[in-house]
């Protein structure tokens, strides 16, 4: 089947198998390897892209269903909003770094949600082995005062 | 000496350097295994072992594939030996006509389309005549199970110091216990993936790795193929927590396999499930503590069981071992100390390399006794610890004399003082005497981490590193120590430029290429930074001698003398070359596991604070301190890193994370139910150091990495005793556990 989408602001189309996943479609087919797989099956966070606004862990949607939807990946973030997670030690190895990104850059777009949920809680979908949790945590209270 | 309070966030003479590679991280532009364009290629995949040991009777290529498709590998297509080179040969690349346990790699097959390759691997049965197994590493094994040996002992080591039976016999209080800890996954978040490339005559291996000349041996002996005939090149590495220490030469050499038939470039990543259930794991252990104490709290005799589950082959488990019984008797003064430590042969998946390698198990143990041991004497834990933390002068179970000029017993009171121990534990007393649901307690660990390789490996090693000056002046550090989170790129850069007055910027770290770098050793052990990071010194000295310049000579001295040698001598290779040396006077005797087991080490002491759920059976730690003295810390917000992610693994390993086992396999291989801690399950990790600069090290700088994995599970543990008076012994202290031993 064919479908239609808007990837990272721009129109695309190409012809799929609908049972195959977003995360596949965007990392072998059109070559936006910035969105990682941990696990394959939603737990871990690392393939977290924006469909239509909201995050969704891209190894649980099958392609079909972003038919006229907007699909935003870890290529469209501003890497200047991303140095305050740099500075504070958010990312070591790097394979949950896209998908944490994602998940920073929508709480600073979201920030009404602190007032009934922590960062942590917010967080909780982006498994890391590797920091610990604060060098992120310290990172987006920093890009969120950064931008107040 | 000079100490950083947690609020602090810069160490004393370290400018803050973010890392290299953070950026192409945060931005999704660094490729990792999975990542790099290729064309042209087939996945591969592996059929493994339905069972946990017998005789392969029957191979079935099942019906509804058409297998001419398909390229496919047994042990049969080994040009050279069908073993895994490491410390024993014992490991097939491919099973024979038998296997050793559940998920042992038996046939390979490779397919241009991976859905096509996962509905082929479905389609093969491999049928095995099933053997008694041995399931139980704690056990005797039974006659019809032994497999290794004449008794299934993978490796027997022992430390003895004084006399142990005489004095328990004369000790006016013998303590003892039992303490269990439970295997763990690493879960590096990318999981194990190689690719395999011819290249003319050259077998080109790309992929996530931590030491690519193990990957390297292990091509050369069992595709019996020349060093120049094979190139082992790093991809930028997803994690690796020791999980790629020795793995990689598994997949390594299965993607080879289907390379070389097919003649076509392969590609092998695994996906979590078969990441978890087939690829090495925390050695379980068990450890047995008879320990006499002196009425005053004076460790007078320490007598130390240690027994470790090996699995179904040698890989490192007796490196492991040696580790685990060399820290086992904790940081204390002891006249008279036994251990006694076995690995055993069973049938589960082999067990490998893991952060601390053997030590967390040990010092787990430790600490948990100590803690029995102050509550048998009425002593508070911190008092027992003081009366017996090394001072200088004294030495260790194998008779390492320790004088660093650190004060062990400061450091405690330093991170007692950090985490408000005292007055938390009358505010703990009120509340639990208040509450009826929930109790508090605060629990604590002093420990030890020996940085670099046990005993004489690093001289076995002879690690070898070059500095190369380039013609535009800048300089290059070739090195096989790998970046996989730690912050290799970032200190190598800073050492080098700092060494010879460079910018960062006219440091370039080359790529960890066997056909390029030398082997400076595996990225493992706490070495990189404070051994491997001292070769990048001596080797910039040796680059700045090459090129006539005088010791003090630096920033554009060494550009234009580097320029200048380049236009005399166009197109060589400039380089200084570092070869490690022994430390002076260091000795370490391997037969009687006596003398310097390494040339130092870290010491930590850290505090958790918990509170549990007495509806739920649930344990939150609510605080945590970890404190501790590494050297020189050579990058503050790396350090920092390192410490609260080895603490955050800890708290897993502690509370979480337990592997459920059927048949010697994970039963749990998947994130959905082996769970790691989330964000939303972990306090902020209050970290702080005491330096005390190590002369041998870079800049002054000790190993770090795995030092937090060590004290954690004791310390929470310790907290959850002081909170609900129960005395719980085995980790993962889930809920259930918890349940047990309180009621």
């Amino acid at each position: 089947m064919n479908v239609s989408f808007t990837l990272n602001g721009a129109p695309a189309s190409m012809e799929v198998d609908p049972a195959d996943r977003l995360l596949d479609t965007l990392r072998y087919r059109l070559g936006l390897t910035g969105t990682k797989e941990g696990c394959g099956e939603g737990e871990c966070g690392a393939c977290t892209v924006y469909l239509d606004g909201l995050p969704v862990n891209s190894c649980l949607v099958p392609i079909y269903q972003v038919r006229g939807c907007r699909v935003e990946t870890v290529e469209s973030l501003d890497p200047a909003a991303l140095q305050p997670l740099l500075a504070s030690g958010a990312t070591q190895c790097g394979a949950c770094t896209p998908g944490v990104a994602m998940t920073a850059c929508w709480i600073r777009e979201h920030r009404e949600l602190l007032a009934t949920h922590s960062i942590r809680e917010l967080l909780a979908g982006n498994l890391c082995r590797c920091t610990g949790y604060d060098g992120i945590v310290d990172g987006i209270r920093a890009s969120l005062e950064a931008r107040a | 000496m000079t100490t950083m309070s947690p609020g602090c966030s810069r160490a004393v003479y370290s400018p803050p350097v973010d890392r290299l590679e953070g950026l192409a991280k945060l931005t999704g532009r660094e490729r990792y295994v999975d990542d790099l364009p290729l064309d042209d290629f087939l996945w591969g995949a592996t059929v493994r072992s339905p069972a946990p040991r017998g005789r392969i009777t029957d191979v079935q290529f099942g019906p509804g594939v058409d297998w001419t498709q398909f390229t496919i590998v047994d042990h049969r297509d080994l040009p050279g030996p069908n073993v895994i080179a490491l410390i024993e040969n014992d490991q097939p690349v491919l099973a024979v006509d038998s296997v050793r346990h559940v998920h042992e790699p038996v046939l390979l097959l490779a397919h241009p389309d991976r859905q096509a390759l996962r509905r082929a691997v479905a389609a093969v049965t491999i049928t095995v005549a099933p053997e008694p197994a041995a399931l139980d590493f704690r056990l005797p094994p039974a006659p019809e199970v032994i497999q290794y040996g004449s008794d299934n002992i993978l490796k027997h080591l022992s430390i003895s110091k004084g006399d142990v039976e005489r004095a328990l016999a004369a000790a006016p209080i013998v303590v003892e216990g039992t303490y269990e800890t439970g295997a763990q996954e690493h879960v590096y978040l990318e999981p194990q993936g190689m690719i395999a490339q011819p290249d003319g005559d050259v077998l080109v291996l790309r992929g996530s790795m931590q030491c690519p000349y193990y990957v390297l041996k292990a091509l050369r002996t069992a595709l019996a193929r020349d060093e120049r005939q094979l190139r082992v090149v790093q991809t930028p590495t997803g994690g690796g927590f020791g999980g790629k220490e020795e793995y990689p030469s598994t997949i390594a050499l299965h993607a080879a396999l289907l390379a070389l038939k097919s003649g076509t470039p392969v590609k092998m990543v695994y996906d979590r499930s078969e990441d978890m259930a087939a690829t090495t794991k925390r050695h379980p252990a068990l450890v047995r503590h008879r320990t006499g104490v002196g009425t005053d709290g004076r460790l007078l005799a320490q007598d130390i069981e240690v027994i470790m589950d090996g699995g179904a082959y040698v890989t490192l488990s007796p490196v492991v071992l040696s580790r685990g019984i060399i820290h086992a008797a904790g940081p204390y003064a002891c006249d008279h100390v036994r251990i006694d430590g076995r690995a055993m042969f069973t049938n589960a998946v082999p067990f490998g390399a893991f952060r601390g390698f053997g030590a967390p198990q040990t010092h787990f143990a430790n600490e948990r006794h100590m803690d029995r041991i102050a509550a048998r004497l009425g002593l508070d834990p911190a008092e027992l610890r003081r009366r017996n933390l090394l001072r200088d002068g004294q030495s260790t179970a194998t008779g390492q004399v320790i004088r660093d000029g650190t004060d062990r017993v400061a450091l405690l009171d330093h991170a007692l003082s950090l985490a408000d121990y005292d007055s938390k534990r009358a505010a703990h007393a009120i509340h639990n005497a208040a509450s009826v649901t929930t109790r508090r307690g605060i629990g604590i660990a002093t420990f030890h981490h020996g940085a670099g390789f046990t005993g004489s490996g690093e001289v076995a090693l002879a690690s070898r590193l070059h500095v190369a000056g380039l013609p535009d002046g800048r300089v290059e550090v070739r090195s096989a120590n790998i970046e996989m989170g730690q912050g290799t790129l970032t200190v190598f850069t800073a050492l080098a430029a700092e060494r010879l007055g460079l910018e960062h910027s006219d440091v370039v770290i080359a790529e960890a290429d066997t056909s390029r770098v030398p082997n400076s050793g595996p990225t493992v052990a706490s070495r990189t930074a404070m051994v491997v990071g001292h070769l990048v010194e001596l080797a910039c000295d040796a680059l700045r001698a090459r090129v006539g310049l005088d010791a003090g000579a630096a920033g554009d001295a060494v550009r234009a003398a580097v320029r200048r040698w380049h236009e005399r001598h166009p197109g060589e290779d400039l380089v200084g070359e570092a070869v490690y040396q022994r430390p002076p006077g260091i000795s370490w005797d391997d037969t009687t596991y006596r003398g310097d087991a390494y040339a130092t080490f870290g010491w930590g002491a850290y505090v958790a604070e918990v509170e549990v759920d007495l509806r739920t059976w649930q344990t939150h730690v609510t605080d945590f301190v970890a404190l501790q003295e590494v050297g020189h810390v050579l990058n503050d917000c790396l350090a920092r890193g390192q410490i609260q992610g080895g603490v955050a693994q800890a708290i897993g390993w502690a509370l979480l994370e337990e592997c459920r086992w059927q048949d010697g396999a994970m039963a749990n291989a998947q994130l959905t139910n082996y769970l790691i801690p989330t964000s939303d399950d972990l306090p902020p990790i209050r970290v702080a150091f005491v330096e005390n600069p190590y002369p041998l090290g870079a800049q002054g700088a000790k190993g770090l990495g795995e030092l937090p994995m060590d004290g954690p599970a004791a310390a929470i543990l310790n907290a959850v005793s002081a909170a609900t008076g129960a005395d719980p012994c085995a980790i993962p202290l889930t809920p259930e556990r918890l349940m047990e031993a309180l009621s």
